[in-house]
Parts: C-alpha cells; structure tokens; sequence
C-alpha cells in the first residue's frame, strides 16, 4: 500500500539552517546536507528545503546547496522560497531538485502553475497555500501568513489543481507554532476537494497529532520542522507509533 | 565500465548520476548514437508529459536506436513508460519494447500516486538480494498493467507492472535513484547485469 509520509522541513538562510536545532550529534548544526542525511537515515520520507534568505547571492548558494544535498541523499526533497519563473525552476531541477514548491508567486501569477506543469511535469509541482480563519473562512495568505489575499483556501486550492499542480502543502497559520495539532477539519474537507495529494503542515506537538492528521484530516503527508530539530519527536519512534494506529508507513 | 545516461532534454538526469557516483561509477550524458551504442550499460530517464518526451525523442532520432541496442538498458518512470507500445498520455505511440499499453489511474485514488510504495512478485536479476514487499519512491499518473513481461508488481487502485524486462530491456516505474539504500541496491544490481 501507499504510504503516509513524514516530512522534515529546513528553514534555509544563506546556505545555512536556521532556528535553533537540538541535534547533540552534529559536528555543525548549521549544515543542511549533514542533517538532512541524518533524517534521512532515521527515516525521513522526503525532506522540504525552505529558503528564507532575501540576499542578492541567494540564488547561487541554494543551488550549491540543492548540489550538495542531491549528491548526498538518495530519498526525494523539495525545495521552496522565492521561486518566481520557469527559470528558478529549471536550475533548481537540473541541480538534483525533485520537486519546487511555489506559494507567492502562484497566487501573484496563477499561470506560473500551468507553465511549470506543462515544461517539467506535475509530478514537481508543489503549490504551498498559507491561510487563517478570517470570520468563518479559510482565507490564503501571502508573506509568511502577514498579508491577506481575496482568495479563499478551498477555492485557490481547486484552480491550483486544475492548473497542473501535483501536490498541495497546507499550512494554517492559526495551527501553525501552536503545537496543539493540525488544522484536521480543513485538511479533510481539502482532501475530499481535490484529487491530489496533500501535505499538513502547521500544529504538530506529539505524535497523536501525527495520528489525528492522517486518520481525521485524510492527509497524505505530514510536515513539520521544530518537534523534529528540538528532537522532541524522533522520526523512528514517529512511525512506529503511527504503524500500532494502523497506518501504513514505510520502515 | 562505461554507463551512458540518454539525454533528449526530459528527466532528472542529475540525481541519477550522483546516484551512480554513490555506487563509486562514473556515467556520462549523451545523446550521440555511436557513444550510446558503445556503452556497456544504458539508462533512459523520464520525467514529465509522454507525448512531449517522445516528440524530443523522435527529433534526436533516437527513437529507432533504443529499440535495436544490445546492452542492458535501463527505463525509469516515463522512461519505462516509453518503451512500452503506446500510453494514454497523449494518445503517444511508444517504442514497442513492452508489449504493454500504458493507462491512467482512475479519479478513485488520487493521482499522481506519489510517496512510497511496495514492490512484490519480483522475478529477476535485478532484484537480487531485494525481499520482497520492500518500498520504493513512486511519482506518476499512469502505469503499465500487470502482464507477461512483469518482474514486480505494485498495488495502487489495481495490481500493476511496477518493473518490466524483455531480454536485455529493463524498467522501473519506481525510482531506484530516489529510493534509498534499497533502490541504490537495485541500480547497483543493473550496473552488475
């Protein structure tokens, strides 16, 4: 059976991981490749890599990073933040890069999704929509949740669908840094919406709310970055939670 | 050991290749018909929409040499799917190497099917040393059926051809480049062959 995938994501600023990480093993904490093998290793189905850098240079150290990641590890990872054209996308891809996640730059430029679909395949599109709860409704967000838009989720996540995209990565930002769980009702009424997979993203505290993402909100992936840096989830233990629940998870 | 990765403008070709340096080989890029048929193994990589691919395919000319080399070659995911008869994705004639036609998954399951996925039923050398039921990194909205030439199957909506192989042809719907330790096995088996 297809498996739910739990996915690690890394904030990125000039080649460098941000945010404090909690490893005890790592020779340097800042270095992306050196954790990023190490989820790897402990079982990481995909990682997201999310450049936050706004430096001239930033396009030249994450393709040296995408290099470097793609030369190391042998499981899929996506890399997101400030792509904008076919252009971004095509370097990013040549360098080893699965997939692209694109957010603020669909929503500016909707055609962006149909043209990266039809010149790389669907299969690495990943459109991420940032949105809160705004007097009952889902509205998606742009510049890390600060500016609304006039599009609701449920809307902006059909268009984005039948532009091409192969992926949706959810975030709520009312969820988001709570860790009190996953926005689960939206996740499942998302899931039901649209025919291609979604990734939940924003909320996770324990293991249950891993459990609840995928048996409540119909997930197919979960993403999550801090429980994962501070070690106060192991991605091992994770899935063999996630396993005695009855759900199917590659070990 | 001189391993050519065919390069007509679709595919990830970058990650094969670190792929192939981690099992400590060497392969180059080409699309230049005597290097390609000098090789002693050959990889035909895949990503994206099959007419186009195949529209890229005719205009290197490639697609007459594929089918008449010799050597162990290599299909991964639309790679594969290329050298089957035909497929569904738009109405594309293939290289006739499978005699398999390739179809869409039905809206009853999300499509693309993408994440981990098992393989089973697994007959041939280029699964030596795999157990079977282990998990590989799928992404994709079509697939080859089960049938004769089959050597792994996976369930995704139907039982379908997750590898395929006649003779000296071989081809993986998964990507064993993507798919840990397990699929790095399994590209090592190929190069082994």
């Amino acid at each position: 059976m297809l498996t739910k995938r739990i996915i690690p994501c890394l904030d990125i600023k000039n080649g460098r991981t941000v945010k404090g990480i909690n490893f005890v093993d790592l020779r340097d904490a800042g270095d992306p490749v050196e954790l990023a093998k190490i989820y790897s290793d402990e079982g990481a189905d995909e990682l997201v890599f999310l450049d936050i850098s706004a430096t001239e240079e930033r396009r030249k150290t994450l393709v040296d990073l995408v290099r470097k990641v793609a030369s190391t590890i042998n499981i899929p990872f996506t890399v997101g933040g400030g792509i904008s054209s076919v252009e971004d996308v095509e370097i990013l891809l040549q360098n080893g890069a699965d997939k692209v996640s694109i957010n603020s730059s669909a929503v500016k430029n909707p055609k962006l999704i149909n043209d990266l679909a039809q010149k790389f395949g669907s299969q690495c599109v990943v459109v991420a929509i940032d949105a809160k709860q705004i007097d009952g409704q889902w509205i998606v967000h742009l510049v890390g949740g600060k500016v609304p838009t006039e599009l609701t989720l449920f809307d902006w996540a059909k268009e984005v669908e039948e532009r091409g995209a192969g992926e949706i990565l959810f975030t709520s930002m009312d969820n988001d840094g709570t860790k009190n769980g996953f926005a689960n009702e939206a996740l499942a009424k998302l899931s039901s919406l649209v025919n291609i997979p979604i990734i939940a993203s924003g909320g996770a505290g324990n293991i249950q709310h891993f459990v609840d993402s995928f048996t409540v909100g119909k997930a197919d992936a979960a993403l999550a970055a801090s429980v994962f840096h501070f070690k106060e989830i192991e991605i091992k233990e994770l899935k063999i939670e996630l396993k005695n629940n009855n759900i199917e998870v590659r070990i | 050991m001189k391993i050519v990765i065919i390069n007509y403008g679709a595919g990830n070709i970058q990650s094969i290749m670190f792929a192939i340096e981690r099992l400590g080989f060497k392969a180059v890029l080409s699309n230049n018909p005597d290097e390609i048929k000098a090789a002693d193994k050959v990889i035909f990589p895949g990503v994206g929409e099959a007419s186009s691919a195949m529209k890229m395919l005719l205009e290197s000319g490639l697609d007459s040499l594929i089918p008449t080399l010799t050597q162990p070659v290599l299909g991964i995911c639309l790679g594969m799917q290329l050298m089957c008869n035909a497929s569904e994705e738009g109405n594309t004639k293939g290289l006739g190497i499978f005699d398999v036609d390739v179809i869409k998954f039905t809206p009853k399951v999300k499509v693309p099917q993408m994440g981990w996925n098992q393989i089973y039923n697994l007959k041939s050398p280029l699964f030596d040393g795999i157990a079977e039921n282990e998990y590989m990194y799928l992404v994709h909205s079509f697939y080859a059926p089960d049938c004769a030439e089959s050597i792994a199957t996976t369930n995704y909506e139907v039982e379908y051809a997750s590898a395929l192989q006649k003779d000296n042809f071989y081809g993986t719907q998964f990507h064993p480049e993507k798919s840990g330790d397990v699929g790095e096995k399994i590209l090592g088996n190929f190069l082994k062959l």
